[in-house]
């Protein structure tokens, strides 16, 4: 589930946690607004990642008319706006939550998820240090069982 | 879905956290419902943390409307059906 895509590492960090959960075989649904989908369908043109996408509040709506849910739901934050999409979907959603937090000033962000999973790390143009701690997991089927 | 752009809307409060917006809309208003996360308005699923504070005051309702690139808003919007809702108890099982 993404916001405005307006920190690059959104988008590579986005494809990198897709590819990841496609090796664990989990089929990949991209929550986002129209720029945070662009930006994905631009750079997986043939949805190698990303097998679906939907309008964020589309989804969100399709979640309390329960049309459609989730075993696990990865919300990127790098502002207040994310943890509000975040705290909607904890209410609405039986899926496990991964806070996604980026940004220069993620400190009160983690401070504010601190009832679902973290990956944060201090990172705007280089998604190398939210990478790592990415790769810190070595499985998020775990997750769901 | 609706979309709130398209309604006849005043801002209270812009480009704030939810907090703030919350916070705002408990301090102003004498009428105050509070909502789940997803409680649908205006044909709208509303986002934030619950619970979320919905004002009522005459013939208008005041809420938080978070949007993802911009913060969270007050809006005050003119809405006789919705404010009918509140008032007769009739928002639906939550």
């Amino acid at each position: 589930m993404m916001g405005c895509p307006e920190l690059p590492v959104q988008t590579a960090s986005a494809l990198y946690i897709a590819n990841k959960l496609n090796i664990e075989g989990f089929e990949v649904t991209a929550a986002g607004n129209k720029a945070a989908i662009s930006l994905l369908l631009n750079s997986d043109p043939e949805k190698h990642y990303i097998k679906k996408v939907m309008d964020i509040d589309r989804c969100i709506g399709a979640i309390v008319d329960k049309k459609s849910d989730f075993d696990l739901c990865f919300v990127f934050i790098h502002s207040d706006s994310g943890i509000s999409y975040l705290a909607t979907i904890k209410s609405i959603s039986k899926a496990k939550t991964v806070a996604v937090i980026f940004g220069k000033d993620i400190d009160p962000l983690i401070k504010a998820s601190e009832d679902s999973i973290i990956i944060a790390a201090k990172a705007v143009h280089n998604p190398t240090p939210l990478r790592a701690q990415i790769d810190g997991v070595k499985s998020w089927a775990v997750l769901t069982r | 879905m609706g979309c709130v752009d398209e309604m006849n809307y005043e801002i209270l409060l812009p480009n704030s956290s939810f907090k703030e917006c919350a916070d705002y809309i408990k301090k102003n208003f004498k009428e105050i419902f509070f909502v789940p996360a997803g409680f649908k308005i205006f044909d709208n699923y509303l986002v934030g943390v619950p619970p979320i504070p919905i004002a009522v005051d005459n013939d208008y309702i005041i809420m938080p409307y978070v949007k993802p690139c911009h913060g969270c808003f007050v809006l005050r919007i003119p809405g006789k059906e919705e404010v009918e809702r509140f008032r007769s108890g009739k928002m639906g099982d939550f």
